[in-house]
């Protein structure tokens, strides 16, 4: 498709890596806060391509990765009970709680189904009158409206049988948990294209100017991570602490407001538990006391998650930037993707899942296979 | 999670929010999704969309500026212009 592969382009990619070089005068180490860049970046060889002018950190933006073991514990706890099914996005399934992941607890008659879309989860509402209807939402403010629309439709609709078992984070207070660590190494900020589009980018500067790096909105195509690679290098090299947006064909500066109205609507803004980042400071969103009635943990009587019990996993040290994957002491051998320790090693977006997957990596001049 | 894929609005089939929905052409498959986050998008015109819902507009001008500033190097000569497009 058109916008798709010139996003791809292998010429102009090299041409892209070249610029960076001309830029850079030393070595900078540059955080990218989404996993999907990260996935973007160790697919099509960027990190190597690129790894004598700059470093790059693998942040905390797997939001599969920070659902604290308690709150998948709750919704295996709930896709147990009978009459009740529970329906969440396919990367959730494999993502281990305390003693085991929901598609181990399908295996033992849990009633629990993928879904593409919350809006999946409030047909399936309307569809099966006698079951309550759970939809586990997870995701950071790129994926926030639409569960708040299917809050919104569960209520317009008047359906009784319809809840929402709620993890979803903000990505900026994680960012400035980062950003604020007395060990941060990070130069310069890759911020999320898809946070940013719905967010805008206007709340960055004073991040940008508090920590005196600079932050380039950032898309998810190769021409697109090298873009903002470029951008954010040659800020550095000004010693510039400015925000820029590379991602334009997505993100306005002031977001999405549809968007941002909505959200506001049904959710505010609370401190929230991350697995392995501990308590984030306004880390999440709660559904608002006129929404109440379609929260899952009120309704079924569960107990609210205060703390993210810390597990044998190092995804606090990896999300951080402290390590990377390859430096946990369980990579490949006690944690696989097949038997994984931690959420990082199974979600799309986990940063151990891309070492994994990516271990043979592809040269950037050659066509990327998808 | 935040994959997010662009395609082309081939028809409105609802205009009331939270229920706004048309039909998006991906690459010639045809899904319905919901435009509650975009109620001013037009048919031909592409969005992008996360998890069923339409995220935003694509601004195809603008994408076409970069690539060409990208092509011609422009980016190397005034490096400002990169990026500033919306600003
Ligand atoms: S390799 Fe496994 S245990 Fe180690 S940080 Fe990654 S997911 Fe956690």
């Amino acid at each position: 498709m058109k916008l798709i592969d010139e996003f791809r382009d292998p010429a102009l990619a090299q041409q892209l890596v070249e610029s960076i070089r001309g830029v850079a005068t030393r070595r900078w180490t540059i955080m990218e806060v989404c996993g999907g860049q990260t996935h973007g970046l160790l697919r099509h060889g960027i990190d190597e391509e690129l790894r004598d002018v700059v470093e790059l950190l693998h942040g905390p933006g797997c939001p599969v990765c920070v659902t604290p073991t308690t709150v998948i514990d709750h919704a295996i706890e709930l896709a147990l009970r009978p009459g009740v099914l529970l329906t969440t996005f396919g990367d959730m399934l494999r993502v281990p709680g305390k003693h085991r992941s929901l598609m181990q607890a399908q295996a033992e008659g849990a009633n629990i189904q993928m879904v593409y879309s919350p809006l999946d989860a409030v047909k399936l509402a309307q569809e099966l009158p006698s079951t309550q209807v759970v939809f586990f939402a997870v995701g950071f403010e790129t994926t926030a409206p639409a569960t708040a629309i299917a809050v919104s439709q569960a209520e317009a609709l008047d359906l009784p049988n319809f809840s929402v078992l709620t993890a979803h984070v903000r990505v900026e207070p994680a960012m400035e948990a980062i950003a604020q660590a007395e060990d941060c190494r990070v130069n310069g900020f890759l911020a999320a294209g898809h946070v940013c589009t719905i967010t805008g980018y206007e709340q960055y500067h004073k991040l940008a100017q508090r920590y005196r790096m600079p932050i380039v909105v950032t898309g998810f195509e190769p021409i697109d991570l090298l873009v903002g690679i470029y951008r954010c290098l040659q800020l550095l090299e000004q010693g510039s602490f400015d925000v820029v947006n590379a991602y334009t064909r997505s993100v306005r500066p002031a977001g999405n407001l549809a968007a941002q109205e909505i959200l506001q609507q049904v959710f505010v803004v609370a401190d929230q538990p991350w697995r392995g980042l501990g308590e984030v400071p306004l880390g999440g969103l709660i559904l608002a006391s006129k929404f109440r009635g379609f929260d899952a943990v009120d309704r079924f009587a569960l107990e609210r998650t205060t703390v993210a019990v810390e597990d044998e996993c190092q995804s606090g040290a990896v999300m951080s930037g402290r390590i990377r994957p390859t430096q946990c002491p369980h990579f490949g051998s006690r944690c696989t993707p097949q038997s994984p320790l931690g959420a990082p090693m199974v979600s799309t977006e986990g940063a151990c899942s891309a070492y994994y997957r990516y271990s043979n990596l592809v040269p950037l001049n050659t066509s990327p296979a998808s | 999670m935040c994959l997010a894929i662009p395609g082309q609005i081939v028809r409105w089939l609802r205009r009331d929010p939270p229920f706004c929905e048309a039909e998006i052409d991906f690459l010639g498959v045809r899904r319905v999704c919901n435009l509650s986050c975009v109620p001013e998008a037009q048919v031909a015109e592409y969005v992008i969309v996360h998890a069923g819902v339409a995220i935003s507009v694509m601004d195809s001008a603008v994408a076409h500026l970069l690539l060409s500033e990208l092509r011609s190097h422009e980016h190397e000569v005034n490096g400002a212009g990169l990026g500033e497009l919306h600003e």
